[in-house]
């Protein structure tokens, strides 16, 4: 096998008393599409947040293309890593959230140019033809001019998608993207993933509710509950004959719900 | 006592030199206020202790203490540790210091207001803290703020007489010399109040037109 992008190794993390992640490791290959699936609260999103950086972690290591994220080689141990640090890492991971957070006093343009100006030292022209490609990708190009607050959530979230790929992350963090979007615009975000899948070769991870979109889209399924991954595997053998009792109750839960998987 | 238009008429040229420089104090003041108050804001948010304890210590020192006192100290007690201020730029430090503690309240109110998910795009854009700040959380706080900001001009432009105790020509001060001259306070006492008045509700005009401007959209 490579050697993975991510290598969590031992990690856990406490929100106070609140134990999120208990002793977690797993990898993830390059390019490999992973979705994050479980119960709320079941620790998944967080393990996003500490790859983004969102939040930090009170034990165990993570690598992320070869390198300590949290932390920083000194004389043969490891130390907490500073600020410099992490904003190197950063750079290699784009993350999508629910709630979009575009930048509302910029265009959709500038939301996707303001980072690359700002931290690759992108020309502004350089910038502006490179987020109009973007912007196209996810049909967007159109919106350009457009204020966030003019568009639907769907429309919000491709451009969120695109000022994520704006910088050319090796790793991209989907987390929840259509849970707080109108049922009738899912669809157009989840295309926009689907594209992005067949058309590049990022490394994605994915927490979603959407069992039917992780069991095409995914390479892998890891199943939490409680911080812990209960189980992991193909999308075909975890949706379809899930061996774990807890995944089996989760799944059951989820087509009650009447969602297809 | 005999209103005097002859007599009103003559101070009135001098009058206004000293609404020149009361003007002068204000915007300079409040420019001062807008600047500092911003930074203590942003200090205080500091995650070492060492600049958000002593910043937020001298806040509430100064909002504890009189302006009048901070001027005194401004213009006739440092001049003994070696550092001479004129009274307009000691003037302007004090007022712009006084207000900043609380226009930092204000921006302080304004930033927390900026949702924290904006915080995180920034980080996940990997921006630097200084360039987050610039583009992304000060844009957003400080136009709902600007009225509210505003008011504190206004407020601050009429506790400009104050200026007067350290020598400052402002309006009251003008008028004060003009009245122990000629023994009549009747004249420029009234057109002290008909010139703040008449900038006031000027103000207020601009007020509510900045409040309108700036209402929060979406």
């Amino acid at each position: 096998m490579l050697q993975p992008i991510i290598e969590i190794d031992g990690v856990s993390k406490s929100f106070g008393a609140l134990e999120v992640l208990k002793d977690l490791s797993f990898n993830v290959a390059p390019g490999e599409k992973l979705a994050l699936i479980g119960p709320s609260g079941s620790g998944k999103t967080t393990i996003l947040r500490i790859l983004m950086t969102l939040e930090t972690i009170n034990g165990g290591t993570i690598k992320v293309d070869g390198e300590q994220l949290w932390h920083r080689e000194h004389e043969g141990g490891l130390i907490p890593a500073d600020e410099r640090h992490l904003h190197k890492m950063r750079a290699k991971i784009g993350m999508v959230f629910q709630l979009f957070n575009l930048f509302p006093h910029k265009t959709v343009l500038e939301n996707v140019t303001l980072a690359p100006i700002l931290t690759k030292g992108a020309g502004r022209e350089d910038a502006k033809r490179s987020a109009m490609t973007l912007l196209e990708m996810v049909g967007m190009a159109e919106k350009a001019d457009a204020k966030p607050a003019q568009l639907s959530g769907g429309q919000k979230q491709r451009v969120a998608i695109a000022r994520a790929l704006a910088l050319q992350p090796k790793i991209m963090l989907f987390d929840e993207v259509t849970s707080a979007l109108d049922p009738e615009l899912v669809e157009e975000v989840l295309n926009v993933m689907r594209r992005l899948a067949e058309e590049t070769d990022m490394t994605m991870l994915l927490v979603t509710h959407e069992m039917s979109f992780a069991h095409d889209f995914a390479d892998r399924v890891l199943f939490f509950d409680g911080g812990r991954i209960v189980e992991e595997g193909p999308p075909d053998d975890i949706f379809t004959q899930p061996k774990e009792e807890r995944t089996q109750a989760f799944l059951k839960k989820i087509i009650a719900a009447g969602q297809r998987i | 006592m005999d209103w005097d238009w002859v007599f009103a008429a003559e101070i009135i040229p001098t009058l206004l030199d000293g609404v020149v420089i009361t003007i002068q104090a204000t915007l300079l003041g409040s420019a001062v206020a807008m600047v500092v108050g911003m930074f203590f804001a942003i200090l205080r948010r500091s995650r070492n202790v060492f600049v958000s304890k002593p910043v937020g210590f001298f806040i509430d020192f100064v909002r504890g203490t009189p302006l009048l006192v901070q001027l005194y100290f401004l213009f006739y007690i440092l001049p003994d540790i070696g550092i001479l201020l004129s009274p307009l730029v000691a003037g302007v430090i004090g007022l712009g210091l006084h207000y900043g503690t609380y226009t930092s309240e204000v921006y302080r109110a304004g930033i927390d207001n900026v949702p924290s998910g904006q915080w995180e795009a920034a980080k996940a854009a990997n921006l630097t803290m200084p360039q987050t700040w610039c583009h992304v959380i000060l844009p957003q706080a400080i136009p709902p703020m600007i009225p509210v900001l505003a008011n504190y001009i206004v407020s601050m432009f009429k506790e400009t007489p104050l200026l007067a105790a350290i020598t400052v020509l402002e309006l009251m001060n003008q008028a004060r010399s003009l009245a122990n001259f000629h023994y009549r306070y009747l004249e420029p006492m009234t057109l002290v109040g008909v010139f703040f008045l008449i900038i006031s509700v000027f103000s207020v005009v601009l007020l509510r037109w900045l409040e309108n401007r700036f209402k929060r959209v979406g």
